[in-house]
């Protein structure tokens, strides 16, 4: 098997797994996350079969992340009828997991999604990410990953407002 | 962002709102940070090596010979390289195929060697007191050119007296060979060897090279 240096991943896909990690981990996780994320493939790198679709393979390692640290964190996924409602009461105070943008209650509502459709609406609308990787990533069929990503985007769309 | 036309008739559920929602999503994401701090790559160099996962740190050192990319393993220094280029990722690639695809840049694992190799440039230092790691050769090659790493500054010797001292005085092209395969110019001299009768031989890194370094030795004035 014919590996590209580890580098060159890193350089490729830094950004995207930084910013998948912001998005669904929160800033102040992100570090950790981005961390954990590289060491774990970094371990699994040398017995890697495919080298094809390496940004799949690090996002699935971002996505088991993020969910250990919530985990780990003593954060429950927030079951997807109890999705906080962004709109209420005006601005929210500013979470730990907030962003500083203009819509950090949006992010908190992807953040607040079950991981699969969390990762799913991430990769598909900020990343433009082919269904195909998708389900790859999702190690999920590409039917599954569609409706992972209309799940999602119908929850997130019944507590918002443009 | 959702492909048409979508299974399961999505679709239609899919369109109306969730256009500006995604232009919602995409628009603050774009107001994520693009990228982590630079102390976050040092910090996971760092972690890598502790956690012995970093098989090959590298930087890339400027000389006046352009810059080397300089390489190490835990045992010692495995490669310095010429490149035309910072951009040149072929030395990489061969160290992923021939020690460990778990190659990082961690120019804090090879301060050592940064700072060995800028003194000898500057003319303050004469010989390398680096560990080195001979991953790299093999056989007849490695024998020649640790013959060659005993060379003094300053010194020179032919490529039949490297060939000797490496057991087969008959072997002068082989020695040729072994010296253009050197996987650590500069550290093992083997700009110091030179032909019978004083002609300077070849050298990888180009004969500008080479006598530039002899010229730097005071060999050649």
């Amino acid at each position: 098997m014919k590996l590209p240096p580890f580098q060159a991943l890193l350089d490729e896909h830094r950004v995207d797994v930084y910013r998948y990690c912001v998005a669904t981990a929160g800033r102040s996780e992100a570090d950790d996350c981005f961390q954990e994320t590289w060491i774990a493939a970094l371990r699994a790198y040398p017995k890697l079969r495919r080298a094809d679709n390496l940004r799949a393979w690090l996002l699935r390692i971002a996505h088991n992340k993020a969910m250990d640290l919530h985990r780990s964190r003593g954060r429950r996924a927030v079951p997807v009828e109890a999705v906080p409602e962004p709109a209420a009461g005006g601005a929210a105070p500013p979470g730990e997991g907030a962003l500083p943008d203009e819509e950090p209650e949006l992010w908190e509502a992807v953040r607040g999604l079950p991981p699969k459709q969390r990762t799913a609406v991430f990769c598909r609308t900020v990343l433009g990410m082919p269904y195909e990787e998708l389900a790859r990533l999702l190690e999920s069929s590409e039917d599954a990953a569609r409706r992972n990503v209309f799940e999602g985007l119908r929850t997130l769309r019944e507590g918002w407002t443009p | 962002m959702i492909d048409n036309p979508n299974p399961n008739g999505m679709a239609d559920l899919a369109e109306g709102g969730d256009a500006a929602l995604e232009a919602a999503l995409r628009s603050s994401a774009a107001a994520l940070p693009g990228a982590p701090s630079p102390d976050l790559d040092r910090m996971l160099a760092e972690r890598a090596a502790a956690e012995e996962l970093l098989d090959v740190a590298y930087a890339t050192v400027d000389s006046p010979l352009g810059p080397l990319v300089v390489a190490a393993t835990p045992r010692g220094l495995v490669r310095v390289a010429y490149t035309e280029s910072t951009a040149d990722a072929g030395v990489l690639e061969e160290l992923a195929r021939k020690l460990s695809p778990r190659v990082l840049e961690a120019p804090a694992r090879l301060d050592a060697a940064r700072r060995e190799l800028d003194e000898y440039f500057e003319g303050r230092r004469t010989d390398f007191d680096l560990p080195l790691d001979w991953s790299l050769t093999g056989g007849f090659t490695s024998k020649v050119l640790q013959a060659t790493a005993r060379i003094a500054f300053g010194a020179t010797s032919t490529y039949a007296e490297v060939a000797g001292q490496a057991g087969s005085p008959r072997a002068v092209r082989a020695a040729g060979n072994a010296l253009g395969a050197n996987p650590l110019p500069v550290v093992v001299p083997c700009h110091r060897v030179l032909r019978t009768g004083g002609g300077i031989g070849g050298y990888t890194g180009g004969l500008d090279r080479k006598e530039y370094l002899l010229r730097l030795e005071g060999v050649l004035i």
